[in-house]
């Protein structure tokens, strides 16, 4: 067994999920089946490979893809206007212009 | 107006300026056949008259004033419900977006208006693109128009389905681990992924932002490479959009394919595929050869690792961006005394079963302890998949595949257990991972008449060499085979 009712509880709590408690036995039924083939991936020596954390292919052969070290290219950092607030604040559940609402944060 | 034909762009094209139907005519026509074809099929989720006949009246006016035509005038296209969209209701089949409108227009969408489409809607999909069958959609699963008990395919479902059934001349959807190429193969239509980069990512509601492309539907090559030639290029708002010179794929693809080399690899042949599937995806590469083509065996030897990678990297970029959704911003918000209660109810009744599967094994491969063995080797291993599609395309141009084991599944058939479902995409995600552009084009059917798909991959930014050995395929009778 790969991963327990404790794993499912903490996991759901660091994802801000509410599960109910007849979901925690599913969900951890699940992601352990997941898991042990996921557990595949240990079979192969990765020692020597570096990872692949950027994909971005620059040239046709895609020789610069693999492993690390291609910086992106950057625009240049110009201040533009942008006038889009009012717009966003439509679209939110509770907006106090221009604020977006929330429950309480502090105690005190 | 007939509702028999089957309309190309180049058909929407000549019947406008030879006055046969009006943009207006053409679109109310597709929305009757949506409203006598959509109820069984559940392929649309939301549909947009309003901003479809305002474009349409465009259209008319320019073709009335005898000004010229952009190259997609009035035809009618359908957008999967994951990329945003104007003042169109945009729910990622999901309730904890049932009720938002996005202010924006993706920069896809952008082109496309420009050039002169008529967006009749949003196509239905499986929640946040996640799901290999249409059925993980908050608004119930589509149907394949080829076999109403089976399912069209996913994630993009909804937009292979309206092509195939003549609701749309052209869809958009998006492909992560085979969204595109699997239901294009389930419903019998060319659909094609283009190279990570080519295509902007503005304004697609992210799933797993290595991995998300936006490629288009069509029921031929050429609507295909039309499609891809509008929205390619880079984009400022992207910063992961390649700089790189968009060809002339409606010339290019013209080109003979006489000499060149298809990679078959033995390990996309193997265990688990259908004796059917395999069977005309054999006589597809036969016909290649007739064509002139040389056969190369391969060997991608990382391929059985493909599967397992991807719902690692997957999930883990999937679990930071859907933390997004916590009820502050926009979309659902379920009440809580605090505001991590908020979040946690807003979450818990706002993503489905798959989703917070999703969420939560990214959630674990990504935390302290286990990040080592999960996240990071995924990372190696996902370099050592690329590699292989590098070695390959040192010695050949394409590689051919199946695009899927078996042809469409059943209903139901697989609900039950998400790692048989993830099993689904194990030839698709392989490019996924590598980068590199892919279509699947239709091979022929089973003998129950069920559509089978043939892959090509290409290397990054291969698009023409893929949509000239399509093309060469289809003029040669390969997608009937």
């Amino acid at each position: 067994m790969k991963i327990s009712r404790e794993d499912v509880l903490r996991v759901a709590e660091l994802a801000h999920l509410e599960l109910a408690p007849e979901e925690v036995e599913t969900y951890r039924g699940q992601l352990d089946e997941i898991l042990s083939y996921i557990g595949k991936l240990q079979e192969l020596d990765v020692s020597n490979v570096q990872p692949l954390t950027q994909m971005r292919p620059r040239s046709a052969d895609g020789a610069s893809v693999v492993g690390a070290g291609v910086e992106p290219e950057l625009r240049d950092d110009v201040v533009v206007p942008c006038s889009v607030a009012d717009a966003v604040l439509a679209e939110a559940p509770d907006a106090a212009k221009p604020f977006f609402r929330v429950p309480k944060v502090i105690e005190r | 107006m007939s509702a028999s034909p089957t309309w190309t762009i180049a058909g929407v094209r000549d019947a406008l300026l030879a006055r046969k139907t009006s943009a207006r005519e053409l679109a109310e026509d597709f929305y009757a056949r949506i409203e006598q074809r959509n109820p069984e099929l559940n392929a649309f989720l939301a549909l947009c008259p309003e901003r479809a006949y305002a474009q349409a009246d465009r259209v008319d006016a320019a073709v009335a004033k005898g000004q010229p035509l952009p190259p997609l005038a009035g035809v009618p296209v359908a957008i999967k419900d994951v990329i945003s969209t104007e003042s169109v209701r945009t729910t990622c089949g999901s309730k904890i977006l049932q009720n938002y409108t996005p202010p924006y227009d993706a920069t896809a969408i952008e082109r496309l208006v420009k050039a002169g489409v008529v967006i009749l809607g949003k196509t239905n999909c499986d929640e946040f693109a996640m799901g290999s069958s249409n059925e993980n959609s908050a608004y119930g699963p589509v149907r394949n128009p080829a076999a109403l008990d089976r399912v069209p395919g996913g994630s993009s479902g909804g937009s292979a389905a309206v092509v195939a059934a003549g609701l749309a001349v052209v869809a958009i959807g998006t492909d992560t681990g085979g969204s595109i190429r699997q239901p294009g193969a389930y419903c019998g239509i060319p659909a094609m992924m283009p190279t990570y980069g080519r295509v902007s990512r503005y304004g697609l509601i992210a799933f797993a932002s290595s991995l998300d492309r936006i490629g288009p539907f069509a029921t031929n090559i050429t609507d295909v490479a039309t499609v891809m030639s509008i929205i390619a290029g880079h984009d400022s708002n992207d910063s992961t959009s390649a700089a790189v010179a968009v060809a002339d794929y409606l010339a290019e693809m013209e080109k003979p394919v006489t000499g060149l080399r298809i990679g078959i690899p033995e390990d996309y042949f193997g265990e688990g595929i259908d004796p059917e599937v395999k069977t005309k995806v054999e006589a597809g590469i036969a016909l290649f050869e007739k064509l002139g083509c040389k056969r190369v065996p391969l060997k991608m030897p990382h391929t059985d690792y493909a599967i397992a990678t991807y719902y690692i990297v997957a999930t883990a970029e999937a679990s930071s961006n859907l933390a997004r959704y916590d009820g502050v911003r926009y979309g659902l918000r379920v009440g809580g005394n605090t505001l991590m209660d908020m979040y946690r109810k807003t979450r818990e009744r706002g993503f489905g079963a798959e989703v917070k599967r999703r969420i939560m094994l990214g959630t674990y491969a990504l935390s302290s302890g286990y990040y080592d063995a999960y996240y990071l080797r995924a990372q190696k291993v996902r370099s050592l998949i690329a590699r292989d599609f590098w070695n390959a395309f040192e010695k050949v141009d394409a590689i051919l595949t199946p695009t899927t084991p078996t042809p469409a599944f059943k209903l139901g058939e697989k609900t039950a257990d998400p790692l048989e479902m993830y099993l689904a995409d194990i030839y698709t995600v392989t490019g996924s991972l590598a980068g590199v552009p892919g279509i699947s084009v239709p091979c022929g059917k089973t003998a129950a008449g069920l559509p089978i798909g043939m892959q090509i991959f290409a290397s990054h930014f291969g698009e023409a060499r893929i949509l000239q050995l399509s093309r060469a395929f289809e003029k040669a009778g390969g997608f009937s085979i």
